[in-house]
């Protein structure tokens, strides 16, 4: 009578384990190109060259996993890592003391905007298209007339600190993104916030039916798609050891919804996780870095990005055709298939409960 | 099936839930006129009607999906006020729809428990989520779903049986099901039945929501019949039987909804015919309409009727078997194609499939005609206020969006749709479904004047009474295949029972 | 706008005309054309040169490119997809006339065909990966972006693109070029016409049986299809409109800018364009709007940069302003929907 919970399901990996598979399978062929040039794949420089590079990307992307979840988007998150980057190097001014209160300062006015974001989306029912490309615009011109291209000075010891200290090859920056992947992962996962999430972002109905507070389940991811913008704010700050402005054009809003998709999240929402996305952030620094091993030209890595997430999401697309769900009762001859419902049988026939 | 165990000791006459007076309107027309329903605890009972007799709405009542505009509910005989569905469920009754209310994209048991996750430290329970869903499941001795499982990829009888999981765990003491059997094969319905009996072992009463005889018989304590938005009468099944509730349900008004068969129309060579056909969803089909003649397909949900239609309409096309239209083999790969070789298909869903809703009545009309035949149908283009005007449609305006139509004039839009084409042959399926008596008349009046030009129908209802009151063959089908054919003015049991799968006619080795 | 009503007997009387005025400022075109007079009534009213007949034809010269992408990036939006490539069109067809040609007028005619056929060939792929691979038309559109801005860099190394636009080439996008002295409206650039003759173009395709399948299709592609329609190559051609106009935008705006090319040339404009559709209240996700206010929607856009001239504001708060406006125009077409919905069915006449 057991036995029947793997009826159908068996081998159908799911896309997140598809995505992890394609990245270690890219990390294989990357070390095989690093040999033939007589390179180390795994060398400490490398490895912490690439996961500094994936982290950036990697904070901005884990918050966008969150609001295309409860399917949603966000497009103002460049101009908030550029605004956090800004607020925090000001408000730190250079002052070793003031590094507890610059990150607060930036944080506080990312989850300000991701607030402003959610009420926008959810109460004046604007298209959250719309609402975040003019969010962006309003943080771009308040970002323009507010501050210079450069501004702020962050304290050598949050710069060394956030942005170069290194456990062995592991940069504390990436570190940090992954406790951020860990901590979102929970929070999908493990909370009553990250069920009603997917319930969002599968059907509003079922889960208005359902008595969750869908708007304010909403509003809350995109305070957190904008917290860990303001995060990837602060690592710029350190880094650069200045607020930037100019990181607002790098792209990150689109690229981060990139790479949520690549790492198997579904655009309409409901269904797709942060370690997909974290994985697809992987691939595409792996990817670069073979690129950069190759020494491909850098326009070249566009087009072959551009390939490679239209040829993967069409992959994911195809497999969204669940065979499952359209069961056929016949053969292509005209043969009866046997029942699809071994487990009623089982249920039914003699010596079944009854 | 075994018969109907003898009602449980603990029912008591005190109502579980009583339901007094309870009147609703629609748009200004009243479609309940003071209904009074009484449920008691750990009973089945079922309510019964024809389609539009009003158990949809009284189930959407209790449900808190509707208000009620008079009327009281009394739960426990205290007055209850359910403002939104989660008050219903919050007061232990709860709804298993014909459209589910669950996530494709999450396991059994995060459905099961979605909106009330346990939580533990402020994480989720997923441990006692899926031991207590496991838990519920083995209960009702369906040890064969796993809590894991995605629901998406369950069968419908499973998913089914996840709403009523749902339910159990939200401790519900009554749940209603809206005609829980119509998407079943027969070992399903085994399967409902053995669960609906183990709910009343609970003390849960049940309110089963069927038109199918045999079922209710089967199944239920007590019967309430609604007729024309009125509760008739109620009964304890034992002192009525088959045919005292189908003549309580049918009373005499409904032989008069039917127009007869205009005497001039006449019975022309087969314009339909259909050899052997099939595809994954159904085999072996063989059906000859003819000119002038309605042929109806009957059978219960699920059995192949609305394949058929799309088979023959290229949008699941058939793989075997051949087509002819007016004795031309043709080989239908497409809608397009279906519209070329004269086909016109009214779908079963109007909203999803038939119509563009925030377009205008016009462009609804003509959407054929400019998908087709792009260049050349002014004149067509032009009878269109004469045909909507035949067929009574009343609307603000040729250029008013559909969607802003009740569903009887939606209906008109789309067969004015499919008569501007000039069809030689038109598939109806459901034609007459969630739409007014007047309506309902209006399609009928058209189908008649279709035959009588020599139109052949094809008509797909769940309706009997629609089926013996316009068909004049009634083809059968059961399970994908061809079950038998039944005249014109069989009676609705004989139809049941061979879309049951009980009577088999002809077809020898057809089904199991 | 609406199509012409032949009124029978069962159709109930238009709605009064006061009901109608109410309706038509609750719908997105009354919205944008409201704007569109109050932006243009504070630039005249500070400055009444701007209103001079010759002024607002030059206005309209330089609002060209947008509002030809705005027509394209209409038909994308009505059929429910998104055209995000159109900037890196621009870019790309730009690059491509300045390295061919290198100042040279003769091919110049040649040059501009091989860019339409490229801008034709960008739209079927674009339209056959989301109509056939169902790949999301953002993820799609995207990637092509990605991948043109990539390949464009990557043939000319980037930066000014070494070479320049022709004399010949640059007529159609330089006011002075056109209809010369026409009275009071000066020079009617070649540009300007061509506005025209697309504009007209695109409003007898909207309102061809072409036009309408269009709508349906994003309306209810299911029932379009059920009604026969041939959904795919509809949205097809959908990407190839909007690709192609991209390409003109791209040969007009290329042609006024400079003989040299920036690749910075088309960045952002792809949010202009949607931004320009949805400020005349077309829908995302398709099957309403019109095409008309689409165009109110790109010249309301692009007057509000003479506007912040004209008042003295520094252009560096343009961005702001026009994000505000375009979430209050939303939000208010949003407003309103939901009130005609709530209200609109009890209206019906049983």
């Amino acid at each position: 009578m057991s036995g029947a919970d793997t009826f159908g399901t068996k081998f159908r990996l799911s896309t997140t384990q598809v995505v992890a598979l394609a990245l270690v399978a890219l990390i294989i062929v990357a070390t095989i190109l690093y040999a033939a040039r007589g390179q180390n794949f795994f060398s400490t420089n490398n490895l912490a060259d690439l996961l500094t590079r994936s982290s950036l990307l990697g904070f901005v992307a884990i918050g966008q996993t969150m609001v295309i979840l409860g399917r949603s988007l966000d497009l103002s998150v460049g101009y908030v890592v550029a605004l956090s980057s800004l607020v925090a190097a000001t408000v730190m001014n250079g002052l070793e003391g003031r590094v507890g209160l610059g990150i607060a300062a930036a944080l506080a006015v990312a989850a300000f905007i991701g607030l402003l974001n959610g009420l926008i989306i959810t109460i004046l029912r604007v298209n959250p298209f719309i609402a975040t490309v003019g969010m962006g615009l309003i943080l771009k011109g308040f970002i323009d007339i507010t501050y210079a291209a450069q501004e702020g000075k962050v304290p050598q010891g949050f710069s060394r600190g956030f942005g170069y200290t290194r456990i062995g090859p592991l940069p504390i920056s990436t570190l940090t993104m992954l406790i951020i992947g860990v901590i979102a992962m929970v929070v999908l996962t493990k909370t009553r916030f990250g069920a009603h999430l997917f319930a969002v972002g599968g059907s509003d109905d079922v889960a208005r039916l359902s008595g969750i507070r869908t708007n304010r389940t909403l509003i809350w991811a995109h305070v957190m798609c904008s917290v860990a913008a303001g995060v990837a704010g602060l690592l710029i700050a350190a880094r650069f050891g200045l607020g930037s402005a100019q990181v607002y054009n790098t792209g990150y809003d689109l690229d981060s919804v990139a790479a949520v998709v690549l790492g198997g999240t579904l655009l309409m929402g409901g269904r797709g996780s942060v370690g997909g996305t974290v994985a697809g952030v992987m691939i595409l620094a792996v990817l670069e870095s073979a690129f950069n091993v190759l020494d491909v030209n850098p326009f070249l890595k566009n087009v072959i990005r551009g390939a490679i997430i239209i040829v993967a999401v069409a992959i994911y697309a195809q497999r969204q055709i669940d065979p499952l769900s359209r069961r056929s009762r016949f053969t292509p001859d005209g043969r009866r298939r046997a029942t699809d419902f071994p487990e009623a049988v089982g249920a039914l026939s003699p010596g079944g409960a009854k | 099936m075994t018969p109907a165990e003898p009602p449980a000791d603990q029912q008591s006459p005190t109502s579980l839930i009583a339901m007094r007076g309870i009147v609703k309107s629609f748009l200004g027309n009243e479609v309940l006129h003071g209904v009074d329903l009484e449920i008691r605890a750990g009973e089945v009972h079922a309510l019964v009607g024809e389609n539009g007799a009003g158990k949809s709405t009284m189930m959407k009542i209790l449900a808190g999906v509707y208000r009620p505009d008079a009327g009281q509910i009394l739960l426990n005989g205290v007055e209850v006020d359910f403002e939104h569905p989660i008050a219903a469920q919050k007061a232990g009754v709860t709804t298993v729809f014909q459209e589910f209310n669950l996530l494709a994209d999450r396991s059994v048991a995060q459905n099961v428990f979605l909106g009330r996750e346990p939580v533990t430290r402020g994480l989720i329970d997923s441990a006692r989520m899926n031991t207590d869903t496991t838990a519920l499941l083995t209960e009702l001795g369906m040890n064969g779903i796993s809590a894991k499982s995605r629901v998406g990829s369950l069968s419908v009888a499973e998913q089914q049986i996840v709403e009523i999981v749902k339910a159990l765990s939200e401790d519900a003491r009554i749940i209603s099901m809206d005609e829980p059997t119509a998407a079943l094969s027969d070992v399903e319905v085994g399967l409902l039945y053995r669960i609906v009996r183990q709910l009343k072992a609970r003390g849960v009463a049940v309110l089963y929501v069927s038109h199918r005889l045999k079922e209710i018989f089967d199944l239920c304590d007590r019967i309430t019949v609604m007729k024309d938005g009125a509760s008739v009468r109620s009964f304890d099944t034992p002192d009525t039987t088959p045919d005292e509730l189908v003549r309580t349900m049918v009373g005499r008004a409904f032989s008069g909804y039917f127009p007869t068969v205009d005497p001039q129309t006449e019975l022309g060579p087969v314009r339909l015919q259909i050899s052997d056909a099939g595809n994954s969803q159904v085999n072996g089909i063989d059906l000859a309409v003819r000119g002038g003649e309605i042929v109806a397909l009957a059978g219960l949900q699920g059995s192949g009727r609305t394949e058929i239609a799309h088979g023959l309409f290229g949008i699941a096309p058939f793989s075997r078997g051949s087509v002819a239209i007016d004795g031309k083999a043709v080989r239908i790969r497409s809608p397009r194609g279906a519209i070329g070789s004269g086909l016109a298909l009214v779908t079963e869903d109007r909203k999803t499939e038939g119509l563009a809703l925030r377009q205008s009545v016009l462009a609804n009309c003509r959407l054929v005609l400019d998908a087709v035949r792009p260049f050349g149908s002014a004149t067509r283009t032009k009878q269109i206020p004469g045909l909507l005007r035949s067929l009574e449609l009343s609307s603000r305006g040729l250029d008013q969006e559909v969607r802003f139509l009740s569903g009887g004039n939606q209906q008109k839009v789309v067969l004015a749709k499919w008569l501007l084409t000039d069809p030689k042959v038109i598939i109806l399926d459901e034609p007459t479904r969630g739409i007014d008596v007047g309506a309902k008349r209006a399609v009928y009046d058209a189908m008649r004047e279709l035959t009588k030009r020599g139109i052949a129908i094809l008509m797909i209802s769940s309706e009997l009474p629609e089926i013996i009151g316009m068909a004049d063959r009634i083809v059968v089908l059961h399970d994908g295949e061809l079950a038998g054919e039944l005249p014109a003015g069989s009676d609705e049991e004989t139809i049941m029972s061979m879309a049951t799968g009980h009577v088999t006619q002809q077809q020898s080795g057809g089904s199991r | 706008m609406s199509t012409p009503v032949i009124t029978p007997d069962l159709v109930a009387a238009k709605p009064e005309f006061g009901r109608r005025l109410q309706r038509f400022f609750a719908s997105g075109t009354g919205i944008v054309l409201a704007l569109l007079i109050i932006i243009l009534a504070i630039i005249i009213i500070s400055n009444p040169s701007a209103g001079a007949p010759d002024t607002l034809v030059n206005s309209l010269h330089k609002a060209t490119p947008l509002l030809l992408l705005a027509i394209g990036q209409y038909f994308v939006i009505i059929v429910g997809e998104f055209d995000l490539s159109v900037g890196a069109i621009i870019t790309t067809q730009a690059a491509i006339a300045a390295t061919l040609l290198n100042k040279q007028d003769e091919g110049t005619y040649g040059v501009i065909a091989l860019m339409l056929v490229l801008g034709l060939v960008v739209g079927v792929v674009n339209g056959a990966i989301v109509a056939l691979l169902k790949v999301p038309s953002f993820i799609t559109t995207l990637a092509m972006m990605l991948i043109l801005i990539g390949a464009t860099n990557l043939w000319t190394g980037g930066g000014i693109v070494k070479g320049a636009l022709s004399d010949e080439f640059r007529k159609f996008g330089r006011p002075k070029f056109g209809i010369e002295n026409v009275p009071f409206l000066g020079t009617i650039s070649w540009a300007v016409l061509i506005f025209i003759v697309i504009a007209v173009l695109a409003a007898l395709l909207i309102r061809s049986s072409f036009g309408r399948v269009l709508v349906a299709t994003g309306d209810n592609t299911k029932a379009a299809g059920f009604a026969g329609a041939r959904v795919t190559s509809v949205r097809i051609i959908a990407f190839m409109v909007s690709a192609v106009l991209a390409t003109i935008a791209g040969i007009i705006l290329a042609g006024n800018t400079s003989s040299t090319v920036d690749l910075s040339i088309g960045s952002g404009l792809e949010f202009e364009a949607i931004t320009a559709v949805v400020l005349g209240g077309v829908l995302l996700g398709g099957g309403k709007g019109s095409l008309f206010a689409a165009m109110l929607g790109a010249l309301t856009l692009y007057f509000i940069g003479p506007l912040f001239r004209e008042l003295g504001i520094s252009p560096e708060l343009r961005p702001s302003v026009q994000g505000i406006i375009l979430i209050v125009a939303v939000a208010y077409a949003a407003r309103s929907g939901s009130l005609r919905r709530r209200k609109g069915p009890g209206k019906t006449q049983p």
